[in-house]
């Protein structure tokens, strides 16, 4: 039952969270140095991440369209479409767990066990709102913005290894790109995106914020918490996949 | 001021605070003594509503605290400043930042003038050119003072130190006991202090609460404490040899006798450490 014990006491810090901040300067400093740690601090994994996934995808997918009937511009758009639905968003979401997330909880989880949020609830400052909601808003901002990064690399990744495999040449990359685009799948990462985010950065704050005991638990929880965020975000993946596509 | 009134505690059913009633008057050190694991941390932590008590109440200049909602203890709290055991420094911080984070969230003074302050209260607590070092980089007794000095940059109303000087040399010691007890009266502020260091009990004892396994033993004065007839408090204050001899002097000068219970083995069985 101890999981039912943990939904309620997420859910009553998600409310927590919302309280009128002491000091708007010092909650605007929290929040840009929080979205240069998640977006600039997993910018680089990110690109190497996508580059590389984009081009396996054309090499892959080239491999499996054996029929001279099928032209080679559909690759370019199989490829579109497998990054922009599906490893844009959600393997790099997977990845940002690990980073951004365990960085999460564990910040917070060393700052539970060395008395510092205590410290802070003892100024009179309320923890939850100062330390929890601009990690989540940073998440929120920057996550989707690296997601579409992350389309445009594995696009490009890909292009590249058309022409160095000799797959298929730049020009006819571009026009299989274009050819039968929907708009709408790249809406529709986007809002994968912005729910892989809240869970990215929510639930380990959870498992940060609530630590207890020492060093040894602040491992404990950020691998939970690394864990329970790859899990959650594979089954929104696919309750949204069902009810969206 | 601030009433403790019959402040129970327990943690997973292990009784840990017991039946502790105090008051804390305003402008004066008021000590909680005891050893190791008598449940000081704790209480003090209790009273600053860290701990939620089993039972009692605690009430802050006439105000019930215990049943206060959060924006109330949040107002009270802008009143505290607290000196944690382990420093509890933001390791994200360097010194200058660490001390300069209160003032930033709480007031709207200009950069210059929050410099200013803090650079007041580093010197106050015997620190220089340490501006820009991290938590990580200073030494155990540095930190506390770093603490002790962010716990006070707002001139608080109320000040809790728990262990203030354990870490430091007895001479830095002295500074910062004489520090707490000047702004105490300074500031009229209402202080508690939580140590095992006899000197700092006579340095500044005002009220002193003596607390034996989670429950209060002994509460007086620091006049008091030397005369007391509490026979596990007189073990405790007289623990090394040397007090004892200082004791036993005193009492040849009072009374022509030293006291016949004198008896390093005796006192291992009754208080010393069970390895
Ligand atoms: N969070 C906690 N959970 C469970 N037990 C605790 C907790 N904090 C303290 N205790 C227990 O309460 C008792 C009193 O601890 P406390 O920290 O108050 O001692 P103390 O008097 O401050 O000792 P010291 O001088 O060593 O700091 C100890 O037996 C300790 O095991
Ligand atoms: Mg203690």
């Amino acid at each position: 039952m101890t999981i039912f014990n943990d939904i309620g006491r997420y859910l009553l810090m998600i409310k927590g969270m919302f309280s009128k901040p002491e000091n708007h300067k010092m909650y605007w400093k929290e929040f840009v140095h929080q979205c240069t740690e998640i977006g600039f601090g997993s910018l680089g994994i990110v690109a190497i991440i996508s580059v590389f996934i984009g081009a396996v995808s054309t090499i892959q997918t080239a491999y499996q369209l054996v029929s001279p009937l099928i032209p080679p511009s559909t690759i370019a758009q199989i490829v579109r479409d497998t990054v922009i639905l599906e490893f844009a968003p959600t393997l790099v979401c997977i990845v940002l767990a690990g980073v951004a997330g365990s960085r999460i909880a564990s910040e917070l989880g060393n700052m539970r066990v060395s008395e510092q949020i205590d410290a802070l609830e003892i100024m009179g400052v309320n923890t939850k709102t100062y330390l929890i909601l601009p990690k989540i808003v940073a998440a929120l901002l920057m996550i989707p913005m690296l997601v579409v990064i992350a389309m445009a690399l594995g696009i490009w990744g890909g292009r590249l290894a058309g022409t160095a495999a000799g797959i298929l040449s730049t020009s006819m990359y571009d026009k299989g790109l274009l050819e039968f685009f929907v708009p709408y799948n790249v809406i529709f990462a986007l809002i994968k995106s912005y729910v892989f985010s809240f869970i990215i950065s929510s639930i380990p704050a959870f498992y940060g914020y609530y630590v207890k005991g020492g060093a040894l638990e602040i491992g404990r929880a950020s691998t939970k918490a690394v864990v329970v965020s790859c899990i959650l975000i594979l089954f929104a993946d696919y309750l949204l996949s069902a009810l969206l596509l | 001021m601030i009433e403790v009134h019959n402040i129970k505690k327990s943690f997973d059913g292990r009784v840990v605070i017991e039946d502790v009633s105090a008051i804390m008057k305003a402008g004066q050190c008021n000590l909680i003594i005891g050893s190791s694991g008598s449940g000081k941390t704790v209480l003090q932590k209790c009273i600053v509503g860290l701990f939620d008590p089993d039972s009692g109440n605690i009430l802050y200049g006439g105000q019930q605290f215990t049943s206060m909602s959060r924006e109330e203890k949040t107002n009270i709290r802008k009143e505290i400043g607290m000196l944690f055991q382990g420093s509890a420094l933001f390791d994200s911080l360097n010194v200058e930042e660490n001390i300069m984070f209160p003032l930033s969230m709480f007031t709207t003074d200009s950069h210059r003038k929050k410099l200013d302050r803090v650079n007041e209260v580093l010197d106050r607590v015997n620190l220089k050119d340490v501006n820009r070092k991290f938590p990580a980089e200073l030494s155990g007794g540095m930190k506390k003072r770093v603490a002790l000095a962010r716990a006070i940059v707002l001139n608080p109303k109320y000040l809790f130190c728990d262990e203030p000087n354990s870490g430091l040399d007895p001479q830095t010691s002295l500074v910062i006991d004489k520090l707490i007890k000047e702004i105490t009266i300074e500031f009229n502020m209402t202080t508690v202090v939580n140590t095992h260091d006899m000197n700092s009990v006579m340095e500044i004892g005002d009220y002193i609460l003596y607390m034996y396994q989670g429950r209060k033993e002994w509460e007086g004065s620091k006049k008091d404490i030397i005369f007391s007839k509490n026979e596990r408090l007189n073990s405790f204050i007289f623990a090394s040899e040397f007090l004892q001899d200082a004791k036993d002097m005193r009492m040849l000068e009072m009374t022509g006798k030293i006291p016949s219970l004198r008896n390093m083995d005796d006192m291992m069985r009754k208080d010393g450490p069970s390895l």
